[in-house]
């Protein structure tokens, strides 16, 4: 449909720096640069690192999506920007370069919430998202499960990590165990030879005491000590580490927990649909598990294809586009990168 | 040619609006805000604002000027970033000039000491002889710029700089103006875009080539390579 919107989307709130462009529910581009080697020898994103890279990326990377797309800024009917939650410096780019380009090109600008953008993107793939839906957030920097009633007004936050962020938990073991940066797919990979249940690790926040005030929170700290000082105890009894049985072990803990809150959240707010997002989704065991529990209580699992599901521009060019096509006001020139920002709005307010 | 100069080294963000004709220039607008948080917030409007001062609309502009620092790295880049997507989406060159250069150039005649507040109890510095740069820029202890600019010989690393100081200008050279014994220009603390543009006018004049802007930060990334593992078992 040609009076679809098209809308531009930039990310930049961690080590992504993704240029996106949509037509309504339509991906035209989705050009991304990372800085993900570069922090690797430190075992975790270095903000002033991510926010240089930034800064040297963003013009080429929207220069390569205007290009695949075949269009011009002046073609867009707005442009969208991630706005918060993120590192602060890191956004902050992001935040610059949207309003240049609105500026420049005179169209308005809307600064949206990340964690939204996580959900909208799946609407790329899998059309109009049946609401109400519950969607569960899993990467490095969040852990969160929402319900989302009206992707354009607001989201309730259900549930979130009180610790570590679950990609966080992947990216400490993975390096306890000497396996490198990003964990979660290296985990992945180890853990396809392993047993998962050959280590009984905890599950966090499950206990009925725990339930009682942390339903639909997580804690993964717990679990990356327990993992710390089993490997410690085989070590210092002179024993080698099963890698692949620490890493099955450790996954399935994680994707238990995850899974098991997430159909709970399903079932008590009476949702038939769930929506994973965030790097963290690309785990093979987590979809599986999903999939098999979701199955049972006839809850439908939408899961984006792994490209899609860590940070990029699409995600944000695809919430700009709901907002759009909403009639959502834009935001102001002033608007502010929120480095904590909530979800009470998906955008910040004109 | 109406151009944009933009700065955000200093905790001031600054736009303004410069007429280059063949012979001269003429500041048309200007604004500025002082907040050393607030960057990202205030930049934007503050264009928006310069144009509609101009009654100009973004593609009457034929270039933009950005002061490249060095500054605080976070502040910095709004101006880079707002710039070069300014300049990509508008089709026009952009030109970097060193911020301490416009503070330099509008300082005048003389030997001048300009210091910009680079946090942590330094600041980032240069020296000029008549707008022209002859030291710097570098980042250091204000006892130690202090040094330089007041003893002959030692460690100073060039002969232009030592006790040939007549005065200082910048936020940093007020800030820390006992340390530096020379006297401050305190009406000039933040670089005006009037001076960025001046710096870049043979450049615009010429159409040189689009430039990236390169920031200046003079310091590396704070990050340290984790260490080996704490045992957790005591
Ligand atoms: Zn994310």
């Amino acid at each position: 449909m040609p009076d679809e919107p098209l809308v531009l989307g930039i990310e930049t709130s961690c080590d992504e720096t993704g240029v996106g462009i949509v037509r309504g529910h339509t991906l035209l581009a989705d050009a991304l640069a990372s800085s993900v080697d570069q922090h690797a020898r430190f075992g975790g994103v270095v903000p002033e690192v991510a926010s240089r890279a930034h800064l040297e990326a963003l013009v080429p990377t929207m220069q390569r999506a205007l290009d695949e797309a075949g269009i011009t800024l002046a073609d867009v009917d707005a442009i969208a920007v991630t706005s918060g939650p993120g590192l602060a410096g890191a956004l902050l780019v992001g935040v610059a370069a949207a309003k240049g380009y609105a500026l420049a090109a005179e169209k308005p600008i809307y600064g949206v919430n990340h964690l939204a953008a996580h959900v909208a993107v799946d609407t790329l793939e899998h059309g109009p998202l049946p609401e109400p839906a519950v969607a569960m957030l899993v990467s490095g920097g969040h852990s969160s499960l929402l319900l989302v009633d009206d992707l354009t007004a607001g989201v309730t936050p259900l549930g979130a990590t009180i610790d570590d962020a679950a990609g966080e938990a992947f990216d400490k073991v993975a390096r306890l165990l000497g396996l490198g940066f990003p964990g979660g797919p290296i985990i992945d990979r180890s853990a396809r030879d392993g047993d998962p249940a050959s280590i009984a690790f905890p599950r966090g926040l499950t206990a009925a005491k725990d339930l009682a005030a942390h339903r639909f929170d997580f804690s993964f700290s717990g679990l990356k000590t327990a993992v710390a000082r089993w490997v410690e105890s085989r070590e210092r009894a002179g024993e080698p580490v099963p890698v692949a049985d620490v890493s099955a072990s450790f996954q399935e803990a994680v994707c238990d927990v995850l899974t098991a809150k997430a159909i709970d959240a399903c079932r008590t707010s009476g949702v038939k649909t769930l929506v994973i997002g965030g790097g963290v989704a690309a785990n093979s065991r987590l979809r599986v598990l999903a999939e098999e529990r979701a199955a049972k209580h006839g809850i439908a699992v939408r899961v984006p294809r792994p490209q899609l599901c860590t940070d990029n521009g699409a995600m944000v060019a695809a919430l700009g586009s709901h907002l759009v096509a909403a009639g959502v006001a834009p935001s102001r020139l002033d608007l502010p990168a929120d480095s904590a920002m909530g979800l009470t709005a998906v955008s910040v307010p004109g | 040619m109406l151009v944009l100069a933009l700065d955000t080294a200093t905790p001031a963000s600054t736009a303004a609006l410069v007429e280059v004709t063949a012979d001269g220039l003429f500041g048309v607008a200007e604004r500025r805000t002082v907040d050393p948080r607030a960057h990202g917030e205030k930049l934007a409007p503050e264009i928006a604002a310069v144009l509609g001062d101009a009654g100009a609309r973004p593609r009457d502009l034929a270039a933009i000027v950005a002061g490249v620092g060095p500054g605080p790295f976070t502040g910095l880049r709004v101006g880079l970033a707002t710039a070069a997507s300014m300049g990509q989406a508008l089709g026009i060159p952009t030109y970097g000039v060193c911020s301490l250069d416009a503070l330099g150039r509008a300082a005048g005649p003389g030997r001048v000491l300009i210091a910009t507040d680079a946090r942590r109890r330094e600041v980032y510095f240069a020296t000029y002889t008549d707008g022209e740069r002859v030291f710097g820029p570098e980042v250091a202890r204000p006892a130690d710029v202090a040094a330089l600019i007041t003893t002959a010989g030692g460690h100073a690393p060039s002969a232009a700089l030592t006790g040939l100081v007549e005065k200082a200008a910048g936020e940093g050279a007020l800030k820390y103006g006992d340390v530096f014994g020379v006297p401050v220009e305190e009406h000039l603390l933040h670089p005006p875009g009037a001076a960025l543009v001046a710096i870049a006018a043979a450049r615009i004049r010429e159409a040189a080539p689009s430039e990236p802007l390169t920031p200046l930060y003079l310091r590396r990334p704070d990050a340290v390579e984790p260490a080996a593992r704490k045992p957790v078992l005591t």
